[in-house]
């Protein structure tokens, strides 16, 4: 035992050597080594994110129709509360809620931290938070923290704009820029250009001391950066138009859709009803939202360019083109009319008109809107080919090139292509015997065919311009950059040579000046306009109002479409309303009483 | 009566003292870490300062029933314990509850139940006993595997518990068996081994196979004789063959997060959200004590909750943050204090039994030591370890308590203990 007695030494200096060898480490990282020191003041940071404030958006001629007002967020530190009096009633009058909601969003806030801020209320309005605001010194711990909301000084172009609405959690996995509670565009302009508006949050950083207490900027500031503001949007629309458009269509369903021809600029985009933008901003958001989305006229819904209706007379001008393309008739071939038994096709079987002269030529049946004309032109044009499935393909291919069954791919997020059957759709439905005759609807724009108005305002268009389009779209200049996208300024051709627009055009003419015309009550002192009426059956209640036109016939600045749901006949509700509207915009007042 | 009078005299006091000063130093930093500026000052039996109150008391009273319990109960049952352990330590395999990666523990209502920790004490008991009246050298080979199986069974049980730091802390009967006869080749053997480990991890084998190669011809010029230098050459041989199998050890054996643990630690990964989070948060919390510390309290890293398990594997962190350099080393000067005491009073001990009994003690406190302090400053890897009386849990606060307590009674009776 005593022989391992200097070993008892070395255990011991073992012991020892390691213990200064950790000594001498910890010595390094505490007194040598300066990396894992944050500040003398032994600090930590704080992020504190900056909003950015939304671009503003305006209408063609810069006039501001989307504007950002100051608001407030109304914050707590539940801490600072804990154990001061506070005249709790006083403070839930000035701020308007009941004493169980106080509690209870005291609660919320006191659980997610006690001396962090979190938001009490959010996005009180400037007149709320500047009466509580006097008050507030009454009440520690809390304040208010500056943020901006979407203001709307017209209550116009709803469904042009948009709104915004909270981020949900699937968007902020998308894309990081979100966190919870920031909000977004959820349609229109705001969605549809929501990277150009949304601009950069900015970010500031603090020094925190143990106590969560701020201590002052991180050095100086150097890290900070700014918010910067969102793009502003120039869009395309005419805001006195859109807000005259508006108010003639008020009590009424339906959609206006006006485009200049020359651009396919969108001079005014009306679905009614609508509803008033300001009541999605702020505090009552989601409260009114609620409301408005269970109205039963559904106001949120675009009719412009979601909704799909039969179109009616006015495709008569369609078939009327393709007829002429095809050889099918000329312009001087007349077809006679039995009035009330107009055209048979199939045996007793008839599709009615009205009485008027007859025989009628292509210009005359266009001024008239003669269903039997027409239903005649579409045989015709079937028996042109070898069979009646390459009639209707070729027939198909050219309707098509006019935008009907596609989706517009313009820059609105949503919209409908409408229906254009394909003839497998009819070989299935008929069995393979069908002709002209079996779907002789199609000829005078009823059967399956649906067309969005703003699909028809294009079509407009494309006659106005004998032959081509531009893509029917609402922005006219994004802020910062040079042009809009060129798929905006391509020029787009349908399948009909523009010789053959003449007789359809000066048809459309004859609608509204000539004697027989039946948009009579369009005549404006002065301007002669080019339309077509149309009358879409309704079984379910009164046929829909429908009437499209352009001004003036040569070099066009105005091609619209206006569709009124149950509002008779063409006549009745749409030619009106889409006179007045062009005599708006081309006399900039009101000429015709 | 004047037998028990003499024994509360020959009580080591010091020790006694140290270990007081330790757990009351190590219940204010559980306090510190756990504080926040919510909580009140009172006492809260759920969180865990309040607990850790509860454990101390209890602490205190079993080290006073271990000091007064007559030493040949330990002596005599020594081997009654070792095997309840071991027992124990089969059981919680099969019925423990797994947490924080190793399977180790019961579970009894609230409170949570260690057999490892147990199982050192009992451990050192079974083999002073057995060593006792034998001298190493004079012994059969059967006595030796005896001797070492004594060690390895409770070791690979909780190596099978996935407790990789609790196995490591068997290790520490190295150092008793070399007191007590030993080989120091073996010691030496060790460090070679251990720098060898290391070194092949930081450098390509083809690299550290050369300069090995170069080191062993040098050698060749001084040792020429023949048997000499057989001897280098199947040195050499061998210390390939063992960089290779170190390799093979590393990339095959371990699992992945030692792995990066061991890489992180050579600077070889950085991982800041896995294993190299712990290791750079420790640091910072550490090195932002400076020399004097932030004050009581007014640790950021703690206060915020940067550093994970602050007030178990890494409590050393709020001392350091807290306390600064002088802090730690006060608390370093005192516990290796306490270590030095035990190691000056088993030396003195006249029978085998209670001096390995307090080797035993001593280096094992030390292998916790060296792991857990030399974890959190970044000189090992990340090992989960108690702090020895300083960390929060019951099961090793009174683990640590009885196996100090019962070398604290062998001591009071070391006149009467003859062999």
């Amino acid at each position: 035992m005593i022989k391992f007695k200097n070993r008892y030494r070395i255990v011991t200096v073992i012991i020892i050597i390691i213990t200064i060898i950790f000594l001498c480490k910890l010595f390094y990282i505490q007194v040598v080594n300066d990396n894992y020191k944050f500040s003398a003041n032994n600090n930590v940071l704080r992020y504190d994110v900056q909003q950015a404030v939304r671009g503003l958006i305006y209408d063609r001629d810069s006039n501001l129709i989307v504007a950002n007002v100051p608001a407030y967020d109304l914050m707590i530190i539940p801490r600072e509360l804990k154990n001061k009096q506070i005249d709790t009633l006083k403070f839930c009058r000035l701020v308007g809620i009941t004493k169980e909601k106080f509690i209870i969003k005291y609660n919320k806030a006191a659980e997610y931290s006690a001396y962090k801020e979190s938001v009490f209320i959010k996005h009180l309005s400037k007149e709320n938070a500047s009466t509580l605001g006097e008050n507030l010194y009454e009440f520690s711990g809390f304040y208010l923290r500056k943020l901006t909301m979407r203001d709307y000084p017209t209550n116009s172009a709803t469904h042009v704009i948009g709104y915004l609405g909270e981020v949900n959690l699937r968007k902020t996995k998308e894309d990081k820029y979100y966190t919870k509670g920031d909000l977004a565009g959820v349609n229109g302009v705001e969605a549809a250009y929501e990277y150009n508006l949304r601009g950069t949050k900015g970010m500031k950083i603090h020094l925190v001391d143990v106590h969560s207490r701020n201590q002052g900027k991180f050095q100086d500031g150097k890290f900070d950066t700014l918010a910067i503001q969102g793009n502003s949007i120039t869009t395309t629309i005419n805001i006195k138009l859109q807000e005259y458009g508006e108010k003639l269509m008020k009590n009424k369903i339906g959609a206006i859709v006006a485009i200049e021809p020359s651009s396919g600029e969108i001079l005014t985009l009306v679905s009614s009803p609508s509803y008033n933008p300001n009541l999605l901003v702020g505090r009552k958001r989601s409260k009114n939202y609620n409301i408005i989305s269970k109205d039963k006229n559904k106001p949120l819904f675009n009719r412009a360019i979601q909704g799909t209706y039969p179109p009616g007379s006015t495709f008569k001008l369609i078939n009327g083109l393709i007829a002429l393309q095809e050889g099918a008739i000329t312009e001087y071939n007349q077809f006679s009319c039995g009035g009330d038994y107009g055209y048979s096709y199939a045996k007793d079987k008839y599709v009615g008109c009205h009485a008027h002269k007859t025989p009628l030529n292509l210009i005359e049946g266009i001024e008239i809107s003669c269903n039997s004309y027409f239903c005649t032109l579409y045989d015709k044009y079937f028996n042109k080919f070898d069979s009646n499935i390459d009639a209707y393909n070729n027939w198909n291919k050219h309707v098509s090139s006019f935008g009907v069954g596609k989706y517009m791919n313009n820059d609105f997020l949503t919209g409908a292509p409408g229906k254009l059957p394909k003839s497998s759709y009819f070989e299935n439905l008929y069995k393979g015997s069908w002709n002209a005759n079996t779907i002789i609807s199609m000829s005078i724009g009823q059967g399956e065919l649906l067309l969005t108005p703003i699909q028809m305002a294009n079509i407009t268009a494309i006659i106005a311009n004998r032959g081509f389009y531009y893509t029917p779209h609402i922005v006219k200049k994004i802020s910062g950059q040079e042009a809009i996208d060129t798929f905006f300024t391509q020029k787009k051709y349908c399948s009909i040579e523009p010789k053959f627009f003449d007789p359809i055009i000066k048809g459309m003419r004859e609608v509204a000046n000539g004697r027989n015309g039946t948009a009579q009550n369009a005549k404006i002192h002065g301007l002669e306009i080019c339309g077509k009426t149309g009358t879409a059956e309704n079984p379910h209640g009164e046929d829909h109002s429908i009437f499209v036109a352009f001004y003036p016939i040569d070099e066009p600045k105005i091609a619209i479409a206006v569709y009124v749901e149950n509002g008779g006949w063409g006549s009745t509700w749409a030619v009106p309303i889409a006179s007045l509207m062009i005599d708006k915009y081309i006399n900039k007042k009101i000429t015709n009483y | 009566m004047r037998q028990a009078k003499n024994i509360f005299a020959n009580i080591d006091k010091i020790s006694i003292i140290l270990y007081l000063f330790l757990m009351i130093f190590g219940w204010i930093n559980i306090y510190a870490s756990q504080y926040n500026d919510d909580t009140a000052f009172a006492i809260d039996l759920s969180s865990r300062y309040g607990k850790q109150l509860f454990f101390i008391l209890i602490a205190c009273f079993i080290a006073f029933l271990t000091l007064i319990i007559d030493w040949k109960f330990y002596y005599s049952l020594s081997y009654i314990f070792y095997i309840s352990i071991i027992l124990l330590l089969i059981g919680v395999l099969f019925k423990g509850s797994v947490a924080g990666g190793s399977n180790s523990w019961f579970e009894l209502g609230a409170f949570k139940f260690q057999p490892s920790e147990f199982a050192k004490f009992t451990t050192a008991l079974a083999l002073a006993k057995y060593y006792n009246n034998i001298h190493f050298k004079k012994i059969s080979l059967l006595d030796k595997l005896k001797t070492y199986a004594i060690i390895l069974l409770p070791f690979l049980l909780i190596i099978l518990q996935n407790d990789l730091g609790t196995s490591l802390v068997f290790s520490a009967f190295v150092l008793v068996l070399y007191r007590e006869g030993l080989s120091g080749n073996i010691l030496i053997f060790g460090l070679i081994i251990s720098i060898l480990f290391v070194i092949t991890l930081l450098l390509k084998k083809i690299v550290l196979i050369s300069i090995l190669g170069g080191l062993f011809l040098l050698l060749i010029i001084f040792y020429h004789k023949k048997k000499e230098i057989i001897a280098l050459v199947s040195i050499f041989i061998i210390s390939t063959l063992f960089i290779f199998s170190v390799n093979h050890i590393f990339n095959k054996v371990l699992a992945p997060h030692q792995k990066t643990r061991i890489n992180v630690l050579l600077g070889k990964e950085m991982d800041p959200h896995g294993a190299g989070y712990n290791l750079i948060q420790s640091k910072i919390a550490i090195g932002s004590g400076g020399i004097i510390g932030k004050g009581f309290l007014n640790g950021t890293q703690t206060r915020f909750d940067f550093v994970p398990e602050q007030s178990t594997d890494f409590i050393f962190c709020t001392i350091g943050e807290e306390w600064g350099f002088i802090g730690g080393l006060f608390f370093i000067i005192l516990f290796i204090g306490l270590l030095l005491r035990i190691l000056f009073l088993a030396e003195r001990q006249r029978s085998n039994f209670s001096r390995i009994y307090g080797y035993s003690t001593a280096t094992i406190l030390f292998l916790h030591f060296l792991i857990n302090i030399g974890m959190t400053i970044g000189l090992l890897p990340v090992i989960g370890i108690p702090l020895p009386f300083i960390s929060y849990g019951g099961s090793s606060l009174i683990g640590f308590t009885i196996l100090l307590f019962i070398f604290l009674n062998l001591d009071s009776y070391r006149l009467q203990i003859l062999r």
